[in-house]
């Protein structure tokens, strides 16, 4: 009899649970896979396909099914490695070869020579780039991510990458410079083979 | 109110130096030929110009106006004629130049139109009731008023309330922490009357319970003048709840953390603004700079800065902004050993890297540098734990944690060891036996903090666009393949119609047709 309890409260306790497991996975359902989200926020968000993916997306998506290496983003740096890394618990990696980080830039339309043929407009990923057809194009600064998917289609070559200059605005404060209180200890062969036990 | 200030946590003793340069009265700067005003003399964003090379402008007239509302504008400290907008050197820990207008002086020093806000002192009570607070704010604003103590925080932004916490104290912080800087003490001293006027301005704006001048008890004569001067103008009206109060010279009593501790027992969590916990703080430099504003019209074109260290002639100058900070330090005379100069406090202070750097709003002291006053660092040798650090730390941080962290550029591990309460007083600095610049240590790591969290701003503001745009493209494309099905699906029905009527009517079988030729 003890026995037939037994049973049927472990049944039934089984059935309630798997009850709720499945009630879980119908409405508790996540979609798509939460680590590509992970990912994708380590991203610079750029969107220039230096990695050889179509964008940010892409390439957090092909992370996470283990398909791509996690150290082909030059904008993200060394930086973004070590992030991605921690996040995946992998080891940090250097960069990919030709991956390397540019300073910041934006880019800038020298507007003289601008023929007003929109390709650019097109193939900026942030709609950074304002204009119209035959008509002048700029650049929006504070929008430009600086991936320089606007070079390669202008027929003119008229746009240019400028580095971020450094003003009073947006200056940082250095790494102090750490003076050695002592000059290295300079042992002779014989002085050390004394001191040590 | 408080009966007697609390005492907050940690902070250090420090030989004031103060009497060098507060036992004699503010003096006036001679006009130099040339003024450097920098556009950026406040936190936010800097006033557009509004003046042109060749322009001829009068003292006191606005030669940059504020374009967003944390902003404030900028206003010319003499009569002259504009020479150049452009590049100039200014006093910034970077030494690198910023954008500003130059004036040459004319000589004349002639005043433009003072508007004052409040017709004349004598009917201020009668006008004040007609003010509306956005129409004082505006005021303000377009008179430069901003943050003299060293924050350049534009004055009319802090007078706005904070929802649903009604303001209860008002703070004017005459406190003066840092050692050698005496241009408060001897303002307070000389021009009492006008700093309580500003102040009782502010105190009915604002609508208080109470306000509370707060002067370090280093400064006995300035507590006394102001006291007087608030005795006068209790003659006039009763005044019940404006209090001077005597803090102990303990640094950095005058912190705006520490001090509405001390005077209120509030705390204030970074990112937290006083207002929100019923108190707003005011400088006992800025509180005169707005009754000389709204009282008699005068905008911000000078401000007192004080002259000390290894000089001769220590004291306090009224300076027109413009200055170039290498002629005024010549003015009290540096001895010979000088061998820099010192642009604010020894403790939070920075080295000037050009002379003709120019004073602005936010200078309040320039100190002559000398191995004597200031003898040189020592190395700095290993951290070994010994938490004197922590002892003095005002925020309660634990600062040997925070330099381990910075040390090795992990800013994000700084972060969660609350880097950001860090106020960049120095204390620990100051004790640190080791020698290690801890404080400048935690400036690279903020710098990192907010270079990461900028990053993290733009990155989310280039997907927001980027999604945006492959939403809109998707879309497009969507509309342009449902116009060509509608094309489509017309042109068949077009098609379907006239092979119908071309079945149907047998007048169209006898008509000779070209269409259907071929």
């Amino acid at each position: 009899m003890d026995v037939l309890t037994a049973i049927a409260i472990l049944t039934l306790g089984a059935a309630l649970l798997g009850a709720a497991l499945g009630f879980a996975a119908v409405h508790f359902r996540v979609e798509g896979n939460p680590l590509t989200e992970k990912i994708a926020a380590l991203l610079p968000q750029t969107q220039c396909g230096q990695c050889g993916y179509p964008g940010c997306k892409p390439y957090a998506e092909a992370i996470a099914q283990g398909g791509a290496d996690i150290n082909l983003c030059a904008p993200g740096g060394e930086d973004g490695v070590r992030k991605i890394a921690e996040l995946l618990g992998l080891e940090i990696k250097p960069l990919a070869e030709g991956a390397a980080q540019k300073p910041p830039a934006v880019a800038r339309i020298v507007e003289d020579r601008c023929i007003g043929c929109t390709l650019c407009i097109q193939a900026c990923p942030v709609d950074a780039i304002v204009g119209a057809a035959k008509q002048m194009h700029t650049v929006i600064s504070s929008l430009c991510t600086g991936c320089e998917l606007c070079l390669p289609p202008c027929p003119e070559n008229c746009i240019e990458m400028l580095p971020v200059q450094e003003t009073t605005e947006n200056w940082a404060w250095r790494y102090p410079a750490r003076v050695p209180a002592l000059p290295p200890l300079a042992l002779s062969p014989a002085a050390s083979g004394e001191n040590s036990c | 109110m408080l009966k007697r200030p609390l005492a907050f946590r940690g902070g250090i003793r420090l030989a004031h130096h103060k009497y060098e340069s507060a036992h004699s009265p503010i003096a006036s700067a001679p006009l130099p030929e040339r003024l450097i005003l920098p556009l950026r003399q406040s936190a936010g964003r800097a006033p557009e110009p509004i003046v042109r090379e060749g322009d001829r402008v009068k003292k006191g007239d606005r030669i940059a106006a504020a374009e967003e509302w944390i902003s404030a504008s900028l206003h010319a400290p003499t009569s002259g004629t504009v020479r150049a907008i452009g590049p100039f050197p200014v006093a910034h820990p970077s030494g690198l130049s910023a954008p500003a207008i130059v004036i040459e002086a004319d000589g004349a020093d002639e005043w433009g139109e003072k508007t004052p806000l409040l017709d004349s002192p004598a009917r201020s009570a009668a006008n004040r009731a007609a003010l509306s607070p956005e129409e004082t704010q505006r005021f303000l604003q377009n008179m430069g008023v901003v943050g003299l103590g060293g924050a350049v925080f534009p004055s009319h932004v802090k007078l706005s309330r904070a929802p649903n916490t009604p303001l209860q104290t008002l703070i004017i912080n005459g406190a003066e922490c840092e050692p050698f800087i005496t241009c408060d003490d001897r303002l307070m001293r000389e021009r009492a009357d006008d700093v309580i006027s500003g102040t009782l301005f502010l105190r009915d704006l604002l609508e208080v319970k109470e306000t509370l001048i707060a002067v370090e008890n280093n400064k006995p004569e300035a507590a006394d003048a102001l006291r007087a001067a608030l005795a006068r103008a209790d003659a006039a009206r009763e005044i019940r709840d404006v209090a001077v109060m005597e803090l102990p010279a303990i640094y950095p009593a005058g912190s705006i953390k520490q001090l509405i501790f001390a005077l209120t027992g509030k705390r204030a969590p970074a990112h937290v603004l006083p207002t929100a916990l019923g108190v707003q703080c005011f400088n006992a430099a800025t509180v005169y700079c707005v009754w000389r504003a709204v009282a008699h019209g005068e905008p911000v074109t000078h401000r007192v800065v004080t002259l000390t260290g290894n000089v001769e002639h220590p004291g306090n100058m009224e300076v027109p902004l413009g200055m170039p900070m290498g002629q005024l330090l010549a003015l009290a005379r540096p001895r010979p050993e000088t061998d820099a100069c010192i642009v604010g406090g020894p403790m939070m202070g920075f080295l000037l890297t050009d002379e003709r750097a120019p004073v602005v709003k936010g200078s309040n002291c320039l100190i002559a540098r000398s191995d004597a006053f200031f003898p040189p660092l020592e190395p700095e040798t290993s951290c070994i734990r010994c938490t004197s650090c922590a002892q003095v730390c005002p925020q309660g941080l634990q600062p040997y944690e925070l330099y381990w962290w910075s040390r090795a550029k992990n800013s994000e591990k700084a972060a969660r060891y609350q880097l950001m309460e860090c106020i960049e007083c120095g204390c620990c600095a100051y004790v640190c036996p080791a020698h290690i610049p801890l404080v400048q240590y935690f400036r690279f790591a903020k710098g990192e903090v907010r270079a990461a969290e900028k990053a993290q701003d733009m990155a989310a503001r280039a997907k927001e666009r980027f999604e945006f745009r492959q939403l809109r493209a998707e879309r497009e494309k969507a509309e342009r393949a449902e116009k060509l099905a509608r094309a489509a699906a017309l042109q068949a029905e077009k098609l379907a119609l006239a092979a119908v009527t071309d079945t149907d009517s047998p007048a169209n079988a006898q008509t000779p047709t070209t269409e259907n030729a071929p």
